[in-house]
């Protein structure tokens, strides 16, 4: 038996199917689209290019379009995904996971492997990945080079917490000829904080902090969350995958 | 709803705006109402109140006015109900639920006021609710400031009276609030011209406690290991509570609540066992306000309880009978309800206290603090509440939210993640 766990995000969705020994047999990711109902066929096809028939198999899907995926055995929300994955991924009991996503930041506390306690932002894009991909656009770069760029910029700020006013206020710093990487600068750092002021409900100080999401794999934004912190925050190359894994994990308790 | 058109016609409503709402409030019900299974018996009751919401009671009330009645529109769960009785008065709820009355609302408030002051005002400049158009007055309090400022706009377009609440619970704001209520009995009486005597304020505190017991009993049915009615179905019992006869409405609630003190006998529950249960504490839910409890009950869990001014503050505690002079009866009445724990007070320990025991006496899995957005006073305070659930190991969960829909899924993620987490 197969395990599959499907993670239908806003921006990305990740496949990822473990074996009876949680080896993973398969992982992907593919942007979602328009069409969440598409992506999830698009994947069935994958998946059965490999051999791999999704009706037979344990399957668990998880993200914002979770209900899109009409195989699926069992559908759990992204945030006990999250934490499961992040809890394999790591193998640490007692730690903070903060999951940047598309359209959603979570910061969930978790205790023996449990969750304990968690928050997600409201209505507002502040400290997302589409805050990011926003503004990486209107510096017309890619949010990984934005990232990196933004290590060796300073000295500027963005104060708007709203995309729409952030990206303005980005626009007149081009137009005043601030330094582009002075603006990444900014853009990490409005994102970090908000993200710091999220977790700062936690009072997360001696735990770990593990980093999921799409944008764990950009190690500036790790250090800067890490020094608004003030703790260590880790993250795993296959921390995009966190929520995937604790589908396929969740996959393993689903008869079939 | 049946052909109300000409009453609405004449009380000056705006009829093609009404249509609208008179239109997606069937639906609204079907699918969240009518939809559960096993509902109880004696929900019909409240069904067809709904079903003609604003026909069947504001007729009831015009009739009364035309024998010499006057009604009094109140907005908070602190204004005496007996009072108004005592002079022949009547009451009835004013607090707007909807989103379809927030715009009108808007026209004069601060967007960042809460929905349900914007809906109330709405409700009654754009002349869209008969009960906003029949009241003869309305009773305002200083709970907290949007109404406070609010009760100014409506002063200008209807007969207003304030009652000033206190804002702490020592001695001396107990008394005050007595004699507050003097000071309402004695408006009370001009406006009606029947004098308010002890015997007559003896019945309408019968009367009201009458109601508080019945409300209570079914209340503690729902204490019971099974689930005998959804949260939704109490809520809307507590929701039509505030506008319907309070006699009738004693007397249907406890029929409801022999149904469900025997549904607790025969073991039966509309939700299927092992269903986590949910206390959900904070803001009120003014008709037709289903949101928050449909969500969570379409997400795996039930509402066992609300500690909300639509839940338990509404009738817990009873003002005391035995007193026999209007003094003393006053004095009574502001015992009572100054044993009302809102988070208008300052310190409000007894709320958290409050929140504690009914978590204990229903058995609850979890506690769900819920704020309208913009209500400062209970957000503020959710975080004394979450802190003090924390501590004594309760597992609590945070909302911020208005009337609209656009956050529901959003919130669906939440709540659900939440059940997860109860294991």
């Amino acid at each position: 038996m197969n395990y599959i766990g499907i993670d239908i995000g806003s921006t990305c969705a990740k496949l990822a199917v473990l074996n009876e020994q949680k080896e993973t047999v398969l992982k992907l990711v593919q942007p979602t689209g328009w069409s969440s109902v598409d992506t999830a066929e698009e994947i069935r096809k994958k998946l059965q290019d490999e051999n791999i028939d999704p009706e037979r198999e344990a399957c668990v899907a998880t993200g914002y379009g979770r209900i899109a995926v009409p195989y699926a055995d069992k559908m759990i929300t992204e945030i006990t995904c999250h934490a499961k994955g992040a809890v394999w991924l790591h193998d640490c009991d007692n730690v903070v996971v903060i999951d940047i996503g598309g359209q959603d930041t979570k910061v969930i506390r978790i205790e023996n492997g449990m969750v304990k306690d968690f928050v997600m932002n409201d209505k507002c894009s502040a400290g997302t990945g589409r805050f990011l991909e926003v503004m990486a656009n209107s510096l017309a770069l890619r949010p990984d080079e934005m990232c990196d760029l933004a290590a060796s910029g300073g000295g500027t700020s963005i104060s708007s917490m709203c995309t729409v006013f952030a990206e303005s206020e980005v626009i007149s710093l081009i137009g005043r000829g601030e330094k582009k990487e002075n603006i990444a600068f900014a853009v990490v750092d409005s994102i970090a904080t908000k993200v710091a002021s999220q977790a700062g409900r936690f009072n997360v100080g001696k735990e770990e902090v593990c980093l999921t999401g799409g944008l764990c794999e950009c190690d500036y934004i790790r250090r800067t969350l890490e020094e608004k912190l003030h703790s260590r925050v880790v993250s795993s190359p296959e921390g995009r995958f966190a929520g995937a894994y604790g589908a396929a994990l969740s996959a393993m308790r689903v008869r079939k | 709803m049946s052909n109300y058109v000409e009453m609405w016609k004449e009380l000056g409503m705006d009829l093609e705006t009404h249509d609208a709402l008179c239109q997606v409030l069937p639906t609204a019900f079907g699918d969240m109402y009518l939809s559960q299974e096993n509902r109880p018996e004696g929900m019909g009751f409240w069904d067809f109140v709904v079903s003609e919401i604003h026909g069947i009671r504001p007729s009831e009330l015009i009739e009364a006015q035309k024998n010499g009645q006057k009604v009094f529109g109140t907005f908070c769960v602190y204004v005496p109900d007996e009072v108004v009785l005592a002079a022949n008065g009547i009451v009835t709820g004013l607090c707007g639920g909807s989103q379809f009355w927030v715009p009108g609302g808007e026209k004069v408030l601060p967007k960042s006021t809460c929905p349900l002051i914007k809906a109330s005002v709405g409700a009654r400049l754009e002349r869209t609710c008969p009960f906003f158009r029949i009241a003869d007055m309305y009773v305002g309090e200083t709970t907290c400031d949007g109404k406070k400022k609010a009760w100014e706009i409506l002063g200008q377009d209807v007969p207003m009276h304030i009652m000033d609440m206190p804002q702490m619970k020592r001695p001396q704001d107990i008394e005050k609030w007595a004699d507050e209520i003097k000071i309402f009995a004695k408006v009370v009486e001009d406006f009606t011209g029947n004098a308010i005597t002890p015997e007559k304020l003896s019945e309408g505190i019968h009367v009201i406690n009458e109601r508080r017991k019945a409300l209570k009993r079914v209340y503690d049915a729902r204490k019971s290991k099974n689930i005998p009615i959804s949260g939704k179905d109490a809520l809307l019992m507590m929701q039509i509570a505030f506008f319907d006869d309070p006699v009738r409405c004693a007397e249907m609630a406890n029929k409801l609540a022999d149904e469900l003190e025997q549904r607790n006998k025969d073991n039966v529950s509309v939700f299927p066992a092992g269903t986590k249960r949910i206390l959900v504490t904070g803001t009120p839910m003014a008709i037709p306000n289903w949101k928050l409890h449909h969500l969570i009950e379409t997400s795996g869990a039930a509402v066992v309880c609300e500690e909300t001014c639509t839940g338990t503050r509404y009738f817990e505690n009873l003002v005391d009978e035995t007193k026999t002079t209007l003094e003393e009866q006053y004095a009574a009445i502001a015992d009572r309800y100054m044993g009302i724990n809102c988070a208008c007070f300052t310190p409000n320990s007894g709320r958290v206290d409050d929140i504690l025991r009914l978590a204990k006496e229903y058995d609850v899995d979890g506690v769900i603090d819920v704020n309208l957005k913009f209500c400062c006073l209970y957000d503020t305070e959710g975080y004394t509440v979450e802190k003090a659930m924390k501590d004594a190991g309760i597992p609590v969960l945070g909302i911020e939210t208005d009337y609209t829909d656009e956050d529901a899924e959003q919130l669906r993620t939440r709540i659900e993640a939440f059940v997860e987490m109860l294991g």
